[in-house]
């Protein structure tokens, strides 16, 4: 098949173009360490995710010196914790979210950072974090899970560490 | 002799086609403007709708254009693109009726079951589920029938494609396939591979569901069906904009195509990579291990392959043809080129999007950038670049030359046709890069209420705020109705004038490529070798992640319906 010169050219550009992305996402999980949302949240049932020993009731748990897991259940159209108690961790912390849906697919998106999952019914989403800063976050549901799925928001709110009460973290 | 005078019987079907893609073009774009001008609150109050019914008009406007529109233009431009090319009828033209009726009956149900979310309390009860229907939000079982339908009525068009040129490769043993045909072929092979995943979907899991004979369903499961048509069905829209790229557009530069076996190349690559790689719109999805998503993501990056090669080849041949026009220079030949002929201005212009909407596509398709836009407006501004443009421009600057030859009617009010493509273009410049920003912001899509109790003071703009980025997507979004509308009054002039009044000046000639069929390799030609590997990588991609969700119980971990 005869292939013009320039279209050869361009043909190896493409190729080393292509090359280039797939490094650079590969740099991204290997070397940055962005690591996927996958399957290593479990399985709940799908209308009632407590009820499974993989998930525990919603809340913050302390689980060592600056690392926490927060268990938020997502439902129409809020999220417990975060929609009317904001969800508060201290600042420098490394949080472990794990989140279900107990009726439809919805999204946890904190705006402005790549914190963001897809909440699917019988799934635990499950993703690992660090809040640098103290500062308040915006939460959205970035599914649309139904009439009033404009109105499913909710708060992190990241304390100075001085602030933060021991007390408000769930018994183990 | 136009494809009128030559085919009559043909001509009628893709007549009728255009007729109800252009109803439901008019309705979708409509209910895009209210969608626009409610979401960005220009005139909300004087909008006849409210934030619930804000999901009626965005379920209508989805489903309306990606769907009923898209298909059948398609169907309709692909009865032409065969018997053209082909040079003979089709092998039935009631068989083909047979698709189009399935197809109108399939729309009817599926719009009927969404308008009623205007008026609660019909029989058909809503279907406020969007266009990708996600359970366990449930729809009333019309509009699953109506889904099933469309798709099947598409299936059937297929078969006559494939049917007619059956019959030809009877009388032409030898030959090599005629451009056009092969596009349309190896577009319905891809069709058919992945159009199997929604079928899977509606027939087996929620038509059984909505009807309430079985009482829940796994949402993962049908999600991932969903994408595994998702994904190709945007191809099912690019390849016919494709397929008027590299055989109309060249001719309305004034030249000809550049390369006929490159064409094929490309098409080849489309058919095997466009399946085995749905999981790209899962990359943020639980329950889905990473390694599946990192092959899709390879397979999608390979898949910009195609896109840039086309690139190529379809800039080449424009400039071949500018040349042709006595066009010279670097760029100077730009000025050659035809811009005051609708058809050339409309499929050059949604080509130049179609760029930009590739590069906003390689960030989607970034795995680990992809989170940081996932179900963000961002996703929407993409995707209007793409079918909302490259197809959808595209297929309205093809009617501008194709209608006057289905209907022996020459084009009526040349000049808002002429003037029609820079106003969808400028709309869309203005509502797209919104959108892209808007998304970088963190802003969502889906959703009456973007900013949500937060106010905009919680979403940081690279730059300029967020009241202009509404301003952009609102001012936008009128513009892309003013020149749908325009199109619609060309359309419909030129359908309802009389005939014979004046001379049908268009040429509806396809001069040959540069370098023609015959150069490339024969194997190229054969569609069961490519069909076959097309198969095994989607088995590859899909066969161990759709097994394990299977075989953690086919209903489970399931979710009852949610009626909405």
């Amino acid at each position: 098949m005869e292939i013009h010169r320039f279209e050869k050219l361009w043909l190896v550009a493409s190729l080393l173009l292509i090359a280039g992305f797939v490094a650079t996402i590969v740099y991204g999980a290997v070397g940055a360490g962005v690591a996927m949302v996958d399957n290593s949240g479990g399985q709940v049932a799908a209308s009632d995710p407590t009820a499974s020993s993989d998930f525990r009731d919603p809340g913050v748990y302390q689980t060592g010196d600056g690392e926490y897991d927060v268990y938020v259940v997502a439902r129409q159209f809020s999220f417990t914790p975060g929609s009317g108690t904001p969800i508060r961790v201290p600042e420098g912390s490394e949080v472990t979210f794990h989140i279900a849906s107990r009726d439809v697919t919805h999204g946890f998106n904190v705006v402005g950072t790549n914190l963001n999952t897809m909440v699917i019914p019988g799934q635990v989403a499950q993703l690992t974090v660090e809040f640098d800063d103290a500062r308040s976050y915006h939460v959205a549901c970035n599914e649309y899970c139904g009439a009033a799925h404009h109105d499913m928001t909710g708060t992190i709110e990241v304390v100075p560490a001085e602030d933060f009460d021991e007390s408000e973290v769930a018994e183990a | 002799m136009t494809y009128v005078d030559d085919y009559p019987g043909a001509a009628k079907l893709v007549r009728w086609h255009f007729g109800v893609a252009f109803i439901a073009f008019a309705l979708g774009g409509v209910f895009g403007l209210l969608q626009g001008l409610y979401r960005t609150d220009y005139f909300r109050e004087a909008l006849p709708i409210d934030a619930t019914q804000y999901y009626t008009v965005l379920t209508g406007h989805g489903v309306l254009l990606a769907l009923v529109f898209t298909t059948f233009f398609i169907c309709g431009m692909f009865v032409w693109a065969t018997t053209r090319s082909l040079d003979r009828p089709l092998y039935s033209d009631r068989l083909a009726w047979v698709g189009f009726g399935s197809m109108f009956v399939g729309t009817a149900l599926a719009a009927t079951a969404i308008l009623n979310g205007f008026a609660p309390g019909l029989p058909f009860d809503s279907a406020d589920v969007l266009y990708t229907f996600y359970a366990p939000l449930k729809a009333h079982p019309a509009f699953y029938f109506g889904a099933a339908l469309l798709v099947v009525g598409s299936w059937i068009l297929g078969a006559v494609y494939f049917l007619t040129y059956r019959e030809w490769r009877a009388d032409n043993p030898d030959a090599r396939i005629p451009l056009q045909t092969f596009m349309v072929l190896t577009t319905f092979i891809m069709w058919y591979v992945s159009s199997v995943g929604v079928a899977v979907e509606v027939v087996v899991f929620l038509i059984p569901w909505s009807l309430g004979w079985i009482g829940q369903v796994d949402p993962l499961l049908t999600r991932s069906l969903f994408w595994y048509f998702g994904h190709p069905v945007v191809y099912f829209w690019l390849l016919p904009g494709y397929l008027a790229w590299y055989t109309l557009l060249p001719k309305f530069a004034g030249g000809r195509l550049f390369s006929d076996p490159l064409a094929r190349v490309v098409f080849v690559l489309f058919v095997l990579l466009s399946t085995p790689v749905g999981f790209h719109h899962q990359y943020i999805d639980p329950g889905i291990a990473d390694g599946f998503k990192f092959i899709a993501m390879t397979n999608t990056m390979m898949l910009l392959l195609p896109s840039l090669l086309t690139a190529f080849t379809v800039v080449a041949s424009v400039e071949h043809g500018a040349r042709q026009r006595g066009g010279d220079g670097y760029l100077g030949w730009l000025r050659a080129l035809p811009w005051d002929e609708p058809a050339f201005a409309g499929t050059a212009l949604a080509g130049l999007m179609f760029a930009a909407g590739g590069f906003s596509g390689m960030i989607n398709a970034g795995m680990n950038i992809n989170y940081l836009i996932h179900n963000t407006i961002w996703v929407p501004g993409h995707f209007h670049l793409t079918v909302g443009t490259a197809f959808a421009l595209t297929a309205m600057a093809v009617s501008y030359w194709l209608v006057p030859q289905l209907t022996g009617k020459p084009l009526r009010h040349r000049r808002l046709a002429s003037i029609q493509p820079y106003v969808w273009f400028v709309g869309m410049t203005l509502m797209s890069n919104a959108m892209h920003r808007g998304g970088l912001a963190g802003l969502p899509r889906r959703t009456a209420e973007p900013v949500g109790d937060a106010g905009a003071s919680a979403f940081d703009t690279v730059f300029s705020t967020i009241a202009e980025i509404r301003l952009q997507i609102a001012l936008g979004a009128t513009l892309l109705v003013v020149a749908l509308l325009m199109f619609l009054v060309v359309m419909l002039g030129t359908w309802l004038s009389r005939p014979g009044v004046s001379a049908l000046s268009v040429n509806g000639h396809i001069p040959e490529p540069l370098s023609g069929a015959s150069n490339g390799p024969r194997v190229l030609d054969n569609l069961k070798l490519w069909t076959g590997i097309a198969v095994v990588l989607v088995l590859l991609a899909y066969g161990v992640p759709l097994g394990s969700m299977v075989a953690d119980g086919i209903l489970n971990p399931g979710a009852s319906p949610f009626p909405v």
